[in-house]
């Protein structure tokens, strides 16, 4: 029992102290498997902020993008044409969510616009494999993937390229929403729908285009996460990963997300290493959703989220 | 609009309650056709997986029908169900098609560790052969505990085994593994848990370092896991037992952190080229466990080819001819045909029930002669089974991965069979003291 | 003209309170129940039985508990697989640790341990609202599993980490778990559980403890203010949500599988068990019934109406096709009637009332 005490208090400090180089290759790691998870986050940040909806769809929409993409490239064409493809695709995808899904359901209960999306999952999980099939994809855009040694603390290539990538896209994003006349009408109507309504912002174009940044956070996501995994059904499971994040980070901001999915990531790294083996190992699953949880008991809408203000 | 919009959901809603108790479609079933059910799972998690094995197995019976007219004359009616690696689908197919044809479900291959489990509790009632080769109970070798089930040509314990003589044999001989240090990576589930027993029981006997490493299903992150094994603990040789996304995304975390492919060995689910591809050139060097051989040069893959694709009438796509699980599935179907036709000689060219082609089952007598006669020389090891042995216990031999196909690097290896046959017995005595089941006695 | 009230007085309070005032109701109800224990067993075959009649009343059993506290106190909750894991993996232990306990009483046992547990995931509740509380409810369903499938205790040690029920009966030679037990027996035994445990719940859902769900569900600041307090509100209805979903996992594996690994229990059943509330409708007991004989019978229908037709669509298409409709309909029924198959019902009785004049 003290044995068991020691190990989960005292000990993994202690692990961390005699391998020093080790705890930074564990902490680095999980940094940037962190910034993997905050792409995920985004696309569901930036529905949730425009829309309200809590786009359980998300995941789908990584493996949707990620099959197109893996599929044009399949049928011989170069890296740009099948990228310009698939943001075509996903633009399709938003219109016709737009029309089907959220115009009918436009004053619903956030509940039914949640399982909305869940049935929105499923459609798109079927038609994406029964037009491109259940076998397995592998994406080869030239992202290295070995391993670099900074001394005597080795990193992998392509964990900081994708990092690079994600950060790139979310200072695109930041500054798209604060200095771009659709990012102002964005937050505008995430503030307010009659009230942008009022003011003349086409509340049907807006939805379209966050869907289609979505799709297109989503298609970056699955090409990332692609080359790492291989396109396949198990790509639509990342989404739950971004979850935590999202919880941590608050479900309307952009940087939280970025932070929570750093927070979530060294976390989930460093709990399995250096907890993990006292409680058995495996413990990656439900680590990063506890922590979340923890997060959320001092703070209940997130690190960065807004104040939930109710009214009676 | 409304009103006439809930009307259609109203009437959607009772036509699909209502069709659905309805549909229990009676197929045309000729009278003189043995039926087998096909359970597959070509969506899915598993589905890259479970593509190329129920190719493998549909093509086979095909051609048994199309070169020989079937088993001595009676065909073999076989019908896909997919279970998309769900238990409760795997049964509601199974209890849908066990009743089919004209005397019944000849045998079942579930082609999943929870749906194994799931169908031998009914086994003893329905009595229809549980065929989980490979896969599935370890325990379940004992035949006097379990009548209906079979495990061969071998089990996790017999390929856990086989793996750890290897990595002594690669180390100079097995009493070379005292003090060294082995790391067991696995998919945190019934399947990936069942080998631990027989590797405590090997690291009591040779004296190697043991350190398990559990991933939680499906194995999406092994970053954390891959980072302790290649960067801490750095273990002599990993054996890994993974499925599905597991064994490609482990691949490539130990490749990302340059933990040599030539000390990774795999379980037989976890080296074919579904697992080797997506990782592209860093996979070199993978080794695994085999107990058939892979590639398209055999009489029978050939008489696939000629027989079945040559006409046009290939399962699927027709493109993983020769691929290691495609050969695992004609396997599975070899063993079941032959199951049957060793039934036959008891009971009469004619379609079988459940109870009798288990007889087959029990006295199923591949020998190298007769591995010949069917094409299958080279690609198999002989054996034999009888009413307590339902597995056979065949050698394994390991394969490598060169990047483009897989080549076997070893001899065959023998299992330490009286070992493994303890504790065999042994866990299936316990479940029949659980379960209350009287062992059979077999003369 | 056959379904009216005319003529049916009351002459009690109690009558007027009854859950089914209405005559034609009463003898519909009980025309259901008489073919439910009478007819089906004896008419149906066991396919029928096994896989799609049991596992129709366990279904309705978990949509009733996660009704109870979705649909009528307004937690959104993501871990009904969890609890219902908790409630086949105590079942197993007190089965197991006491050979000569009645599996009735087992059964309780289970549903009283997976209240406990849910009670303790419900704690957060107070602090935590609407998605983020579902999405801590993951955090319980992941834990859970992860529990079951790593201390080994839970499986009795065994190395598979698979449980399977030790054959238990009733009274005398009926079994109805293991081998022994036929389908009808099975089916029989859940049949009765579910339904006494549906009158429990209609009953608590009319009484105090019913209007106190409903109303932290409607406006949770209004109803502290009027004096319902809402720790205690909410944690009895996780721990009432949870008894029936224990008890659902419990019957699961013992009665429908018969052995089940904790993989059975995976975020994509506590999904499967959201569908057939939502679509039966929120807030609504006999929607629990519609919404699961609906999610169970269409992948049935879809995966033999290509056969039924005389078409031959390979098995993954079929397979893409059913979640293709299966999705599709979802986003259908939730645009076309939100309040689920419950409300369609409600007003085709409506309906009914005035049939066959127009108003």
């Amino acid at each position: 029992m003290t044995g068991m005490l020691y190990e989960l208090t005292i000990g993994p400090f202690v692990a961390m102290a005699e391998f020093p180089l080790f705890f930074i290759e564990v902490l680095v790691g999980g940094l940037l498997s962190g910034v993997m998870y905050s792409l995920v986050a985004l696309g569901f940040v930036l529905i949730f902020k425009a829309s309200g909806v809590f786009n359980f769809a998300q995941g789908a929409m990584v493996l949707f993008a990620a099959l197109f993409f893996a599929g044009f490239m399949d049928m011989g064409m170069p890296v740009l044409v099948a990228l310009v493809l698939t943001i075509g695709v996903m633009v399709l995808l938003a219109y016709s969510i737009e029309r089907v899904v959220l115009r009918p359901l436009v004053n619903q209960p956030h509940i039914i616009l949640f399982m909305a999306t869940i049935g929105i999952t499923f459609f798109i999980d079927g038609l994406g494999q029964q037009i491109w099939g259940s076998g397995i994809r592998s994406i080869e855009i030239g992202l290295p993937k070995q391993p670099i040694n900074f001394g005597e603390v080795q990193i992998n290539a392509f964990d900081i390229i994708s990092a690079f990538a994600a950060g790139l896209l979310v200072a695109g994003l930041a500054l798209f929403f604060q200095y771009t006349r659709i990012g102002r009408a964005l937050r505008a109507v995430a503030d307010d729908h009659q009230a942008a309504l009022s003011v003349g912002i086409p509340l049907q174009t807006i939805w379209v285009i966050v869907w289609t940044v979505a799709g297109i956070v989503a298609l970056v996501a699955g090409i990332i996460w692609g080359s790492k995994l291989g396109v396949q059904f198990s790509l639509a499971m990342v989404a739950l990963k971004a979850l935590p994040v999202l919880i941590l980070g608050g479900f309307t901001s952009i940087p939280g997300a970025i932070i929570g999915g750093l927070i979530i990531g060294a976390g989930e790294k460093l709990g399995e290493v250096y907890w993990g083996t006292a409680l058995g190992g495996g413990i990656e699953e439900w680590f990063a959703y506890m922590l979340a949880l923890g997060f959320l008991l001092f703070r209940p809408q997130g690190l960065f989220g807004e104040k939930i203000i109710e009214r009676v | 609009m409304k009103l006439q919009a809930r009307t259609m959901a109203a009437l959607l809603g009772g036509a699909a309650m209502a069709l659905g108790l309805a549909a229990s479609p009676a197929l045309a079933q000729g009278a003189n056709e043995q039926f087998i059910p096909h359970l597959v799972y070509r969506t899915g998690p598993y589905a890259p997986n479970g593509i190329p094995f129920a190719d493998g197995v549909a093509d086979y019976y095909k051609m048994i029908n199309e070169r020989d007219g079937g088993i001595n004359g009676v065909k073999i009616a076989f019908e896909e169900c997919d279970t998309g690696y769900n238990t409760d689908r795997g049964v509601e197919c199974y209890e849908r098609l066990k009743n089919k044809g004209a005397t019944g479900a000849a045998g079942v291959i579930p082609l999943s560790t929870g749906i194994t489990y799931a169908l031998i509790e009914r086994s003893y009632a329905d009595k229809i052969p549980v065929f989980s080769s490979g896969y599935g109970r370890a325990d379940a070798s004992d035949g006097r505990v379990f009548p209906y089930v079979f495990t061969l040509p071998a089990t996790y314990w017999t390929g856990a085994d086989a793996a750890v003589t290897y990595i002594g044999q690669q180390m100079g001989g097995v009493d070379k593994l005292k003090g060294k240090k082995l790391a067991f990576v696995y998919h945190d589930s019934a399947f990936g848990k069942e080998p631990l027993p027989l590797l405590e029981a090997l690291k009591n006997k040779y004296g190697f370092e043991l350190k398990t490493f559990p991933v939680a299903p499906p194995g999406l992150e092994q970053k954390a896991t891959w980072l302790q094994i290649g960067r801490q603990y750095r273990p002599d040789y990993t054996i890994m037992w993974g499925w599905g996304v597991q064994n490609s995304t482990a691949i490539k975390e130990a490749a990302a952190v340059g933990y040599p492919m030539e000390k990774l060995v795999g379980v037989w689910w976890a080296g074919s080229e579904q697992d080797v591809v997506p990782t592209g050139d860093a996979a070199k060097g993978y080794k695994a466990i085999a107990f058939h051989a892979p590639g398209a040069e055999y009489k029978v893959i050939r008489d696939i080819k000629q027989h079945v694709h040559g006409k046009g009438q290939a399962s699927g796509d027709g493109s993983h001819i020769g691929t290691v699980l495609y050969n695992r599935g004609v396997f599975n179907a070899v063993a079941m045909v032959e199951a049957i036709r060793a039934a036959q000689e008891k009971h009469g060219n004619k379609p079988l029930t459940g109870e009798q082609v288990q007889t087959g089952f029990e006295n199923l007598n591949l020998s190298t002669e007769k591995l010949a006669r069917l094409g299958l020389e080279g690609f198999m090891q002989p054996f034999k089974t009888s009413c307590a042995d339902h597995e056979g216990m065949t050698p394994v031999r390991i394969q490598q991965w060169n990047g483009k196909q897989w080549q076997f690097v070893s001899d065959w290896i023998e299992p330490n069979r009286d070992l493994i046959r303890g504790l065999v017995e042994e866990s299936a005595k316990k479940y029949a003291a659980e379960k209350k089941i009287e062992l059979r006695t077999c003369s | 003209m056959i379904y009216r009230e005319a003529g049916q007085f009351k002459t009690s309070y109690a009558a007027d309170q009854a859950i089914f005032p209405i005559r034609q109701d009463r003898i519909g109800v009980a025309l259901i129940l008489l073919v439910a224990f009478f007819g089906v067993p004896f008419a149906a075959n066991d396919y029928f039985l096994s896989t799609i009649f049991l596992p129709f009343l366990v279904f309705s059993l978990a949509a009733l508990g996660l009704n109870i506290l979705t649909g009528y106190c307004g937690q959104l909750s993501l871990g009904t697989g969890g609890f219902m894991a908790t409630g086949a993996f105590a079942a197993y232990k007190f089965a197991t640790a006491f050979p000569d306990m009645h599996i009735v009483f087992v059964l309780i046992c289970a549903g009283l341990a997976t209240a406990g547990v849910g009670m303790l995931f419900g704690l957060p509740s107070l602090r935590i609202k609407g998605f983020y509380l579902a999405v801590a409810t993951l955090a319980a369903q992941f834990f859970l599993i992860w529990l079951f499938v790593k201390v080994p205790w839970f499986t009795n040690y065994s190395p598979s980490g698979v449980i399977s029920a030790p054959p238990m009966k009733l009274w005398g030679d009926v079994w109805v778990t293991g081998t022994g037990a036929t389908a009808a027996t099975r089916y029989l035994f859940c049949l009765s559980v579910v339904a006494v445990l549906a009158m429990l719940a209609k009953n608590m859902v009319r009484s105090s403890i019913g209007r106190e769900w409903m109303a932290i569900r409607d406006m949770d600041i209004a109803a502290e203010i009027i004096g319902i307090r809402p720790l205690r509100t909410k944690l009895i209805a996780f721990g009432v949500s949870s008894f029936y979903c224990g008890i659902a996992g419990a019957l699961w594996a013992f009665c429908y599988t018969g052995s089940v690994e904790p993989g059975a229990f995976e975020i994509s059943r506590s999904f499967q068990i959201l569908f057939m509330v939502i679509i039966g409708g929120l807030g609504s007991i006999v929607g629990c019934f519609l919404g699961a004989a609906f999610i169970i019978l269409l992948p049935i229908f879809l995966s033999n109406a290509p056969a039924l037709v005389g078409l031959s669509i390979s098995v993954a298409t079929v397979s893409h096709m059913e979640a293709m409709v299966f999705g599709a309909l979802i986003i259908f029924f939730l645009v076309v009637e939100p309040h689920g198959l419950a409300r369609l019902w409600q007003i085709a009785k409506e309906k009914l009332r005035l049939w066959p004049f127009p108003h």
